[in-house]
């Protein structure tokens, strides 16, 4: 199905795309058909940076349970970076 | 019949009178015959759907794909452009049945057109081919499980879409719906619901549900794909739009 369900996230960084590194402003999350992955229905993240166009994008599709182990991991690695260099959420 | 063809991407007017991008095919050597609007899925314009594009051509008929994404990523490969476009938030419902519009006023225009036309869509394009049936003048349209025909999405999708079963009195021709009987958007009892609705209102439609078949069961390039369904609902289309849009 196409679940329409869609989370914005602005967000702050690089990504690197087709054509090399570029700022990233915003995250767009969603769990639905993939493009390439071979499964009905993959958490996808597209990093983009609309005032670059389309192609600025960085664009992942994984499955269900390497998601969650993808988001637990960032968040491990934000709660126990060493003191003071991460402002607390 | 030599079985040539033309296709090719061209630029019609949309909604608005916005210029869009669009793949045509047309067979070359036909007598008047009937146009089909194929309207792509949320994945976007894509390799797949030129090629459903195609089909109709060798089947005989005029066809014709716009691109719903023009606008948010000119040029852009289909899948960025689909990304941009759910990150603006999709196509909003009365732009959609413009740009349908417009292709319908291409395909009338070529020499070859009898003057008939039917939308076809699948997954969200399934939605979409019912929201231009209940909006346009068609002769025939296809919907192929379109989901939030009947059910209201989920809260808080940022997307502009909503059930259309209000719009049931209005639609203008005979519909065609084919579902899978795994799928759960639209679920077999969604598809029950608007089969009485459109029973109760005396519209003309065949439903035809598949067993051993989910959602997207026609994309040949998903893992989703199953041959029986697809094969067997192709003929349910042939048979459709042989009776609907003959001249």
């Amino acid at each position: 199905m196409c679940t329409y369900q869609t989370a914005l996230v602005d967000v702050s960084g690089s990504g690197k795309g087709r054509d090399g590194w570029f700022p990233v402003t915003k995250a767009s999350v969603y769990f639905d058909h993939p493009v390439s992955a071979p499964a009905d229905h993959t958490l996808n993240i597209d990093l983009m940076n609309p005032d670059r166009g389309a192609s600025a994008r960085v664009a992942v599709e994984l499955d269900p349970g390497s998601a969650r182990q993808l988001a637990y991991a960032i968040l491990e690695m934000l709660d126990t970076a060493p003191p003071g260099l991460v402002e607390p959420a | 019949m030599s079985d040539a063809m033309r296709a090719a991407t061209i630029t019609i007017s949309g909604h608005g009178g916005d210029e869009i991008e669009a793949y045509v095919a047309q067979p070359l050597d036909t007598a008047p015959t009937g146009g089909v609007v194929v309207i792509h899925h949320m994945p976007g314009y894509d390799l797949a759907t030129k090629e459903i594009v195609r089909k109709f051509a060798s089947m005989g008929y005029l066809s014709i794909c716009p691109n719903l994404y023009s606008r948010e990523a000119p040029g852009a490969a289909p899948d960025d452009a689909a990304a941009t476009a759910r990150a603006l938030g999709g196509v909003p419902d009365e732009r959609l049945v413009g740009d349908v519009a417009g292709a319908i006023a291409y395909l009338k225009g070529l020499e070859s057109s009898n003057g008939k036309f039917a939308t076809i869509g699948y997954c969200s394009g399934g939605r979409q081919s019912f929201l231009a049936a209940c909006s346009l003048d068609l002769d025939a349209a296809v919907d192929c499980y379109g989901a939030f025909v009947v059910a209201t999405p989920p809260e808080g999708a940022p997307l502009k879409v909503g059930p259309l079963l209000h719009l049931a009195e209005n639609l203008s021709c005979p519909l065609l719906g084919l579902f899978g009987a795994e799928d759960q958007y639209p679920t077999p009892d969604e598809v029950a619901e608007l089969d009485k609705t459109l029973t109760e209102l005396a519209k003309e439609h065949e439903f035809h549900t598949f067993e051993g078949a989910g959602h997207a069961f026609f994309a040949v390039d998903r893992p989703s794909y199953r041959v029986e369904a697809a094969n067997e609902g192709w003929n349910k289309i042939w048979d459709f739009f042989a009776r609907f849009l003959a001249s």
